[in-house]
């Protein structure tokens, strides 16, 4: 556990504060002076402030956005359109939530896998690491239902079909799926609900976010070597080291955010949406958001049911079967801590599972490009193997690795990072 | 130990106080969930929604080979005038080997057997499946194709190849003329 060091304001009238409420102190103890962190953090471990620095710009656009818009079903549609021409600035910031949104999952994203590679989710940051993956559900919740308020074709579509989802679970589904409508389709009562949900989870998120950053504080930082902090040798305040190259990190990333929203706004986004919704003609294809693709990729490559071959004995519809999989295909990292079992965190001592790892960066990029095309030809094929490497990673490959890969020895201490003789 | 551990009927354990604790969480458990119903029930459809609207259908501008969409409560229903050909199709199929077994006269009313009236949402993922209108894919059965995750529909709504696990549902309707069809 971090020490914490009590802050001592000089300024008389910061130290009447701090002596009522000590929140220099907390910040300091965060991210300030006070922070002793990794001295060796690369520049993979600016993404989790990149995805903070996210959260802020969507929350401060996507309430700007709400004093403009219209969650009525007539009138969605036509008051989007009005931010986008008549409303000051309005442009500028409807696309910078979009897009945002877009960055946000590829800070996320970029994050999750630094975690994986390095392994962030093992002991003592096993609660750490889930509570990102509970931040990362809220935030795939909350995007669904942002795309749905344009109330255009894909926003309609999407949520027809996702609502869908739901009615695969036995029994209850259809129930569960009227509920969520508030009706028998997709329809104004599910727009209103949508825009209040919006609106509200984002600062669950940042609750959660807080939650997070306090694991944090309390296991440390891990860091790229893997090892455990030995001394304050190993060590260097956050502030101002991590602060300034976060800083520089953050420049880099809004250059690239930028270029997007300014020069290439609809590149992320699929063209149908500027279509109005219109309930009885169903778009020649539905493709959700880029973020959500492997993802969908899963669903569909389950097309079969579980059951005897050969035999009508079925345990679970293939429909079902393939929301199952959907949903465990993010609920499995929950088990990682328990799943990976070598006893070597970080990726760069682990030579056979550097490849297994490379692998499952290509699986998720061509599950990426799968769920974007047409469910014909070779393609669902494809996606059975590809869904088949992603499980395989977290359930066959992990557990057995550990226990039969030779490591590579680890350093003395992050300042000296010489091996010891005879390891 | 003092009075709090007296017993009141003199037995060990169970206090009066323990009595007062279990019966104010426990009345104080079923108010809370019972406050939280009505949070859940506001989702489900409100009344103006359920009031249940019927829709009439003049069958005479239909005609054979031809199907129309009307919507009712806010869903699509398919209304086919089947051909001879495409009765034919859908009564000479083997129900043993179909994913959803029903026969086509269970789908249609005795003596109208060339009105098919189904609900237009796919039963995999709630598209609307294309092959109504002319020159659109009917898919590999004559009937209709959903283009979001490819399953094909006979003349009959059945599903006969793709991931739909059902066949398009039959709404509740009736013929108040051999002209005229009321749905819902």
């Amino acid at each position: 556990m971090a020490e914490w060091i009590d802050a001592k304001p000089k300024n008389k009238a910061a130290a009447w504060l701090e002596e009522r409420l000590p929140i220099i102190g907390l910040v300091n103890n965060v991210v300030g002076v006070d922070t002793p962190t990794p001295r060796n953090l690369n520049y993979w471990w600016n993404f989790g402030s990149l995805a903070g620095l996210m959260l802020v710009i969507q929350i401060i656009s996507g309430v700007v956005l709400a004093m403009h818009y219209t969650p009525n079903t007539l009138m969605a549609f036509d008051s989007v359109e009005r931010i986008m021409r008549d409303v000051n600035y309005g442009w500028l910031i409807r696309y910078m939530h979009a897009n945002g949104a877009s960055f946000f999952f590829i800070a996320v994203y970029i994050h999750i896998f630094r975690g994986l590679y390095y392994g962030s989710y093992k002991a003592p940051r096993e609660v750490l690491w889930m509570l990102g993956i509970v931040i990362f559900l809220l935030m795939m919740a909350t995007a669904f239902m942002g795309y749905v308020l344009p109330w255009g074709q894909m926003s309609f579509w999407g949520a027809t079909v996702i609502t869908n989802l739901f009615s695969a679970i036995p029994v209850v589904g259809e129930s569960i799926v009227s509920l969520l409508w508030g009706g028998f389709s997709v329809d104004n009562p599910t727009l209103n609900r949508f825009f209040s949900l919006h609106y509200l989870l984002p600062f669950v998120i940042a609750g959660v976010v807080i939650l997070h950053i306090w694991a944090k504080k309390v296991s440390d930082s891990g860091n790229p070597l893997g090892i455990d902090v030995k001394s304050s040798a190993d060590q260097i305040p956050f502030h101002p080291f991590y602060t300034v190259k976060d800083a520089f990190g953050a420049a880099v990333f809004f250059a690239i955010f930028a270029a997007f929203l300014f020069y290439m706004p609809n590149a992320l986004g699929h063209p149908d949406n500027y279509i109005p919704a219109e309930p009885l003609v169903t778009p020649a294809s539905i493709v959700p958001e880029w973020y959500f693709l492997p993802f969908y990729a899963i669903l569909r490559a389950i097309d079969f049911p579980l059951g005897i071959p050969f035999t009508d004995i079925v345990f679970v519809e293939a429909k079902l079967l393939g929301v199952l999989a959907m949903f465990a295909s993010i609920l499995v990292w929950f088990g990682l801590p328990w799943l990976d079992t070598s006893k070597v965190r970080s990726g760069k001592f682990r030579p056979m599972f550097r490849w297994f790892f490379a692998f499952l960066v290509i699986d998720m990029f061509v599950l990426t490009w799968l769920g974007a095309q047409k469910p014909e030809g070779n393609i669902p094929f494809y996606g059975k193997i590809a869904t088949f490497y992603y499980f395989s990673y977290f359930l066959l490959i992990l557990p057995v690795l550990g226990k039969r890969e030779k490591t590579l020895p680890l350093p003395e201490s992050i300042a000296n990072p010489v091996v010891k003789a005879a390891e | 130990m003092s009075t709090i551990n007296k017993t009141i009927d003199g037995e060990e354990g169970a206090t009066r106080r323990d009595f007062l604790h279990v019966a104010a969480t426990g009345l104080g458990g079923v108010g809370a969930a019972a406050a939280v119903w009505p949070f859940i029930d506001q989702m489900n459809p409100a009344a103006d929604t359920l009031a249940l609207a019927t829709v009439e259908v003049d069958l005479s501008a239909i005609g054979e080979g031809e199907a129309v969409k009307v919507m009712w409560q806010g869903k699509p229903i398919f209304i086919r005038h089947r051909t001879a050909t495409e009765i034919e199709e859908a009564r000479s199929v083997n129900v043993a080997e179909l994913v959803d077994k029903q026969t086509d006269a269970e789908r249609v009313t005795e003596g109208q057997e060339k009105w098919l009236v189904v609900t237009g949402i796919c039963t995999h993922l709630g598209c609307v499946p294309v092959g109504t209108s002319d020159g659109e894919d009917k898919g590999e059965f004559g009937g209709w194709f959903c283009p979001c995750h490819g399953s094909h529909y006979d003349t009959s709504g059945r599903i006969r190849k793709g991931p739909a696990p059902k066949n398009l549902p039959v709404p509740v309707y009736t013929f108040l003329s051999d002209t005229t069809l009321q749905i819902g």
